[in-house]
């Protein structure tokens, strides 16, 4: 199929005749404030009947300024920024701008700060997934499915409360480590969920797999080919459900997923059934990965041992004699103009975010700040290749397709 | 609408005719959806009746601020302005003054933190060096005027 440029068209509704009805074109606004669309965004769809004719997209309702609030606060302090952007899956975006900072600085963190990371970040993939399979199933009519996913989900953001000190503003990681080590329960506590999760999810597939409202409103629905999701620049469940195995834990490694064994889900289909099912298998698929980790989690230190980019534990600081050095490079790593500084230059790092690939571009010219910091958000490349998928379809089926997309609109607009 | 290369996976699809009648009938989804739904029904709670049942948060929760005093009741900050650096919410604003006690030289005099612009990330209490603020387990904060949700020193030490 050529790629098709939806474009604007002009705001009026035609002049209807009697007897005329719905054989002219007709003029949909939906959104930006709609239920359905889990966020802020705008769909200007031209109908035929109830058949999509062309459709544009408008973004910008959430537009918070991330990438220029960034730029004015040091590389550590931007993590508060970085989690507020991904309303469902923070610690990912946490993880992704620290390893971003380390790669530019050639830091390599500790195995325990990696398995750490890596039990998070699957972990935060679940509760996405999980969310967004029920959100799918509540849009089209299963409520019940989505309060389950959400009673899971509630389990998650415990375990990250327990860890971060926060459900949802994490800001958990720190160039070359994280905010603290774990809780001494940590794994019995991530081993309940294992359990608990794959039970869930069991339920859930048992309900939505054969329920045939559910499989006709998904099979068929908002399809695109392998040729236009790649064009089109789609990654993670999107790009896998058109059949393609593309996933950077496996193309690209960071944090020793290079050792860890898992089986990048793909399904040939290219349609909302097909990412529901990639979805539901990658959940599986995070707490295999989970229980790898966990099997063989590393003692040790969390943090890297370079005092001029983490602050030395308060125990050195007040310890007489070890103590003066330790202050110093304390308060060297908060003063202006004395603390962490990457050499000028850029960086590009990538990660295998819940809705895809997650980058970061920063640029340092040297000083404590980044020159610019800019991301890569997922849905921002997902959502561009929606009305692609709606032309042609029924009006009904946007919503199944944009709940198909998960877009997090704090990322799409930053 | 469904051509063969559109449909998704089929690894799923129930086999054969009778499984497959039974799906179109739907009834059977209903009847194990009903099953579900009353096994939830007599499990445990996912909900809490907030008000009267409070959540207890772990130790090392982010909520309110403190500032800690020492075993003489004493203050320990000594205004070094380091949290106010570190703070990416710009939202601690410190006045020193010299220090009544002999073994420091500055104490704050007044020491204001906008609650409603701190992101409570916990990275004045990291960057402290004297160990004189925390960041404490609640997670309320009721008010009824802006000028109340900026808390001074006597509210952050008595916190
Ligand atoms: S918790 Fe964070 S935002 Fe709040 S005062 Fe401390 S450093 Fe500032
Ligand atoms: S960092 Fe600690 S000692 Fe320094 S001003 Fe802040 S609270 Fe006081």
């Amino acid at each position: 199929m050529a790629m098709q440029r939806p474009t604007r068209l002009p705001m009026e509704v035609e002049e209807q005749t009697e007897g005329d009805l719905g054989s002219k074109r007709m003029i949909v606004n939906f959104g930006p404030q709609h239920p359905a669309t889990h966020g802020t965004l705008r769909a200007i769809m031209e109908l035929e009947g109830e058949i999509i004719r062309s459709m544009d997209l408008e973004i910008g309702y959430l537009h918070s300024g991330f990438e220029k609030i960034s730029e004015h606060r040091t590389y550590n302090q931007t993590v508060t920024v970085s989690d507020r952007m991904n309303y469902l899956s923070p610690l990912c975006n946490n993880v992704g701008l620290s390893c971003a900072i380390e790669k530019m600085m050639g830091i390599t963190v500790t195995p325990r700060c990696a398995a750490i990371r890596v039990v998070l970040y699957e972990l935060s993939r679940v509760a996405d997934h999980i969310l967004s399979v029920g959100l799918q199933a509540m849009d089209l009519g299963a409520f019940s499915v989505m309060l389950w996913a959400f009673i899971e989900r509630e389990k998650l953001y415990d375990i990250f409360e327990a860890v971060t000190g926060a459900r949802l503003t994490t800001s958990y990681t720190r160039v070359g480590g994280v905010m603290r080590d774990v809780p001494a329960d940590f794994i019995p506590m991530v081993k309940a969920f294992i359990d608990a999760g794959r039970k869930t999810t069991r339920e859930m597939e048992g309900m939505l797999n054969t329920n045939r409202i559910f499989v006709d409103r998904c099979k068929g629905v908002n399809w695109i080919s392998k040729e236009d999701a790649i064009s089109y620049g789609l990654t993670g469940p999107m790009l896998r459900a058109c059949g393609v195995p593309h996933d950077l834990r496996r193309l690209q490694p960071y944090l020793g997923y290079e050792k860890l064994k898992f089986d990048v889900i793909t399904e040939p289909g290219g349609d909302v059934w097909a990412r529901y099912r990639v979805r539901v298998r990658e959940i599986y698929e995070s707490l295999d990965i989970i229980e790898q980790v966990l099997a063989d989690f590393p003692e040790g230190p969390v943090n890297v041992d370079m005092p001029e980019v983490i602050i030395p534990t308060k125990t050195a600081l007040n310890n007489p004699g070890g103590g003066m050095e330790g202050l110093i490079y304390h308060f060297k790593n908060y003063m202006f103009g004395h603390g962490m500084k990457p050499a000028a230059g850029e960086v590009y790092m990538g990660t295998e975010a819940p809705n895809g690939e997650l980058g970061y571009f920063l640029v340092s010219d040297g000083t404590q700040k980044p020159w610019r910091w800019r991301v890569r958000g997922p849905s921002f490349y997902n959502y561009q290749a929606f009305p692609q998928m709606c032309l042609g379809q029924s009006l009904s089926d946007v919503v199944s397709g944009l709940s198909s997309l998960n877009i997090i609109a704090g990322e799409l607009d930053r | 609408m469904a051509n063969d290369d559109r449909v998704g996976s089929r690894d799923v699809e129930p086999k054969g005719f009778l499984a497959k009648t039974l799906m179109k009938l739907y009834v059977p989804s209903v009847l194990s959806g009903m099953k579900k739904t009353m096994e939830y029904m007599i499990r445990p709670k996912a909900t809490l009746q907030y008000p009267e049942v409070k959540r207890v948060t772990r130790k090392g929760y982010r909520g309110e601020h403190r500032l800690k005093q020492d075993e003489q009741g004493r203050m320990k900050c000594v205004a070094c302005f380091m949290c106010q650096t570190a703070c990416p919410a710009e939202c601690i604003e410190i006045t020193a003054g010299p220090s009544p006690w002999p073994d420091r030289d500055k104490a704050p005099v007044q020491f204001r933190i906008d609650m409603m612009k701190c992101i409570y990330c916990g990275m004045c209490e990291e960057a402290c060096p004297c160990d004189a603020i925390e960041l404490t387990e609640t997670y309320t904060q009721v008010s009824t005027s802006r000028e109340e949700k900026i808390y001074d020193i006597n509210r952050l030490l008595s916190n």
